[in-house]
């Protein structure tokens, strides 16, 4: 008798559990499902060709046109000069922690930086937009008050503890057994982590890297505040622009009637934003699963 | 002038009975029309529950046609409007025996803005702004000498309404010519703060938003004067001011925006309290919220209006609304 409610009590909870992962893929098939629908009837009205390789975005404005390229200039650019900052800072930050610090230094600077990736995206926001871009306009001739260039490098202090926590993790995996090796053959400390630990680890750090690309492709709220809200094609970062995210923040807060075409292209744009961050998070999976496989 | 960031809410309850306690209970007082209004009426509803804690007062923002279409229904009891009643919506009125009274409440104006180091567009004619906003502006008048030779040879960064708040429909209207008709590529924000830090962080730029908003930030921005062309509403470029907003020479991005009562509805107490109250205790949230308040000779000829029960309105023929000021009006 006990045996059975045991049973039974296993068969409930297993199945409550079940449920409780069920549950994720059927919200995330779900967005998927709205994103598709939605996009179709976009499309439906505006040629892809149109869409993908237009120049011009101005889908609420008399003249309208659906070139989405402003909008992605704008979300690679403000994600370039991001990566410009994070990958750099990041990956020398994770080669001294794991490969210099003692750990008595590395138990304190690990999660103090780790503390930069806890800070509400919105205060990252009017960091930028109040402290940096002012800073900015003292040196950098021509910056605008809303730019990309002071988001840009707030987004990479930001993504930061992404990228130094997951590539020393990738740092620290390398077997010793390598490190050694070096040392036998003579190696300094800064040959052995350079050309022996960096190279070992490589799809490690190229993950974390693509990663950081893809949170940088999918941030919102520091562009949304700091950039601007001008979908305008260009590559200079002194100008306002617009990033996909913050075209998407820009709609949903105004009174676009649900159904329009002015209303899909939230969708439209947000299905582009997902196909984008889901390819890159796919890369950086596969990058990692084979990087294990190496010295598992 | 403020935005209506979540305009998605048609009718805001503003007020919701709280006392359980006795006292006939009073009607909802119902409210309906333009959205540039709703901020004023919104205010005024919020004081007077406070005041009145039994009073329930409903606000919609349906547009000023819209307004009038369910005034003139016999659906509400006061409408807001931020132009007069037009010449249909007096004989809607009429057929459906809604008799009203026409009271203005404060000035709206519209500053067009540039930085405060920008020392070569210190004004600008309607016909000047006209080819930089109007719709065949986008991608093509782009740079500050394609709008007057002379001026530097460097690209305009533009900042303006969001297409969803009514600056924008009143922008475009005075200035194009067709409300909603704009050039779309220019930082756009339903959020007047955004536009006046774009322009005040930005040597190059020119923007425009509710002129409540320039005297918070005067300090950061300068003033581009209008020149509408027509020496009946002043001579040359006008600034806007409260003065020359009040008067009517900062044409054509000035204007008096107005409610107006139903006569049958003011036999309830908490309608003509309320309306009591909008005209005079209430006053000073009109510059509050970010609006130009009536002078005071203006304030006693409309209380003495609504005293009086004139109905019907002060703009009827074919004259303007700005070749007379609003005090000649009133006082005729």
């Amino acid at each position: 008798m006990r045996l059975r409610t045991r049973a039974l009590a296993e068969f409930v909870i297993e199945r409550a559990l079940f449920l409780c992962a069920a549950t994720s893929i059927f919200v995330t098939l779900g967005i998927v499902f709205v994103l598709v629908f939605e996009t179709g009837a976009f499309l439906r009205e505006v040629s892809v060709f149109e869409f993908l390789f237009g120049t011009e975005w101005t889908p609420l404005f008399y003249d309208k046109h659906f070139g989405v390229l402003p909008l992605v200039v704008g979300t690679l650019l403000a994600s370039a000069i991001a990566m410009i900052v994070a990958l750099p800072a990041g990956l020398l930050t994770a080669i001294y922690l794991s490969e210099y610090a003692s750990s008595g230094v590395r138990r304190v600077v690990r999660p103090v930086l780790e503390v930069l990736a806890g800070i509400p995206t919105v205060v990252y926001g009017y960091f930028a937009l109040q402290f940096v871009t002012p800073l900015l306009q003292g040196f950098v001739p021509g910056l605008a008050g809303f730019n990309a260039l002071g988001p840009g490098i707030v987004m990479g202090i930001m993504i930061l503890p992404l990228v130094s926590s997951l590539s020393e993790d990738a740092l620290h995996s390398v077997p010793n057994g390598l490190r050694e090796g070096a040392y036998a053959l003579g190696a300094t400390r800064m040959q052995t982590s350079l050309r022996v630990v960096v190279p070992a680890a490589f799809s490690g750090i190229s993950a974390a890297a693509i990663l950081a690309v893809s949170r940088a492709i999918g941030e919102t709220m520091i562009v949304a505040i700091a950039a601007g809200q001008q979908p305008r094609l260009t590559f200079d970062p002194r100008v306002p622009v617009e990033t996909m995210t913050a075209y998407i923040v820009q709609v949903s807060l105004g009174d676009t009637p649900a159904g329009t075409l002015e209303y899909r292209t939230i969708f439209a744009v947000g299905m582009l934003l997902f196909l984008s961050t889901f390819a890159l998070n796919i890369v950086s999976n596969w990058l990692r699963n084979r990087f294990r496989e190496e010295y598992a | 002038m403020r935005s209506i960031l979540s305009g998605a809410c048609v009718a805001v309850t503003v007020a919701i009975t709280g006392c359980g306690g006795g006292g006939p209970a009073a009607q909802v007082i119902t409210i309906d029309g333009s959205s540039t209004v709703f901020p004023v009426t919104e205010a005024m509803a919020e004081e007077f529950r406070n005041a009145n804690p039994g009073a329930r007062i409903t606000v919609g923002i349906s547009g000023t046609g819209g307004g009038f279409q369910k005034f003139c229904r016999d659906e509400i009891d006061i409408s807001d409007a931020s132009r007069p009643i037009g010449a249909s919506e007096q004989e809607a009125c009429a057929k459906a025996g809604v008799e009203y009274i026409e009271l203005p409440v404060a000035y709206d104006g519209l500053a067009v803005v540039v930085h405060s180091k920008n020392t070569w567009a210190s004004s600008m004619t309607i016909a000047e702004l006209k080819r930089l906003w109007e719709p065949a502006a986008q991608g093509t008048i782009t740079r500050w000498n394609q709008i007057r030779s002379g001026w530097p040879d460097r690209e305009i960064r533009l900042f303006g309404a969001g297409v969803d708040s009514g600056t924008f429909d009143y922008f475009t209207e005075a200035i194009v010519g067709t409300a909603t008709r704009s050039r779309g590529d220019y930082t756009s924000s339903e959020d007047d703060n955004v536009i006046v830090q774009g322009v005040s962080g930005d040597e190059y730029a020119l923007g425009y938003f509710g002129y409540a908003y320039y005297e918070e930030n005067r300090d950061r921005l300068t003033l581009v004067a209008i020149d509408d062309g027509d020496d009946a509403n002043g001579r040359g470029p006008i600034a806007p001011s409260p003065q020359t907003v009040r008067d009517g020479t900062y044409h054509p991005l000035s204007r008096p925006i107005f409610i107006y009562a139903k006569v049958a509805a003011l036999e309830r107490p908490e309608v003509r309290d309320f309306v009591e109250f909008y005209l005079g205790e209430g006053v000073p949230l009109v510059r509050e919220v970010g609006y130009v308040a009536l002078t005071d000779a203006e304030l006693a000829l409309v209380r003495a209006r609504f005293a009086a029960r004139t109905t019907g309105t002060m703009y009827d023929g074919p004259s303007s609304q700005t070749t007379i000021t609003l005090e000649q009006r009133l006082s005729r």
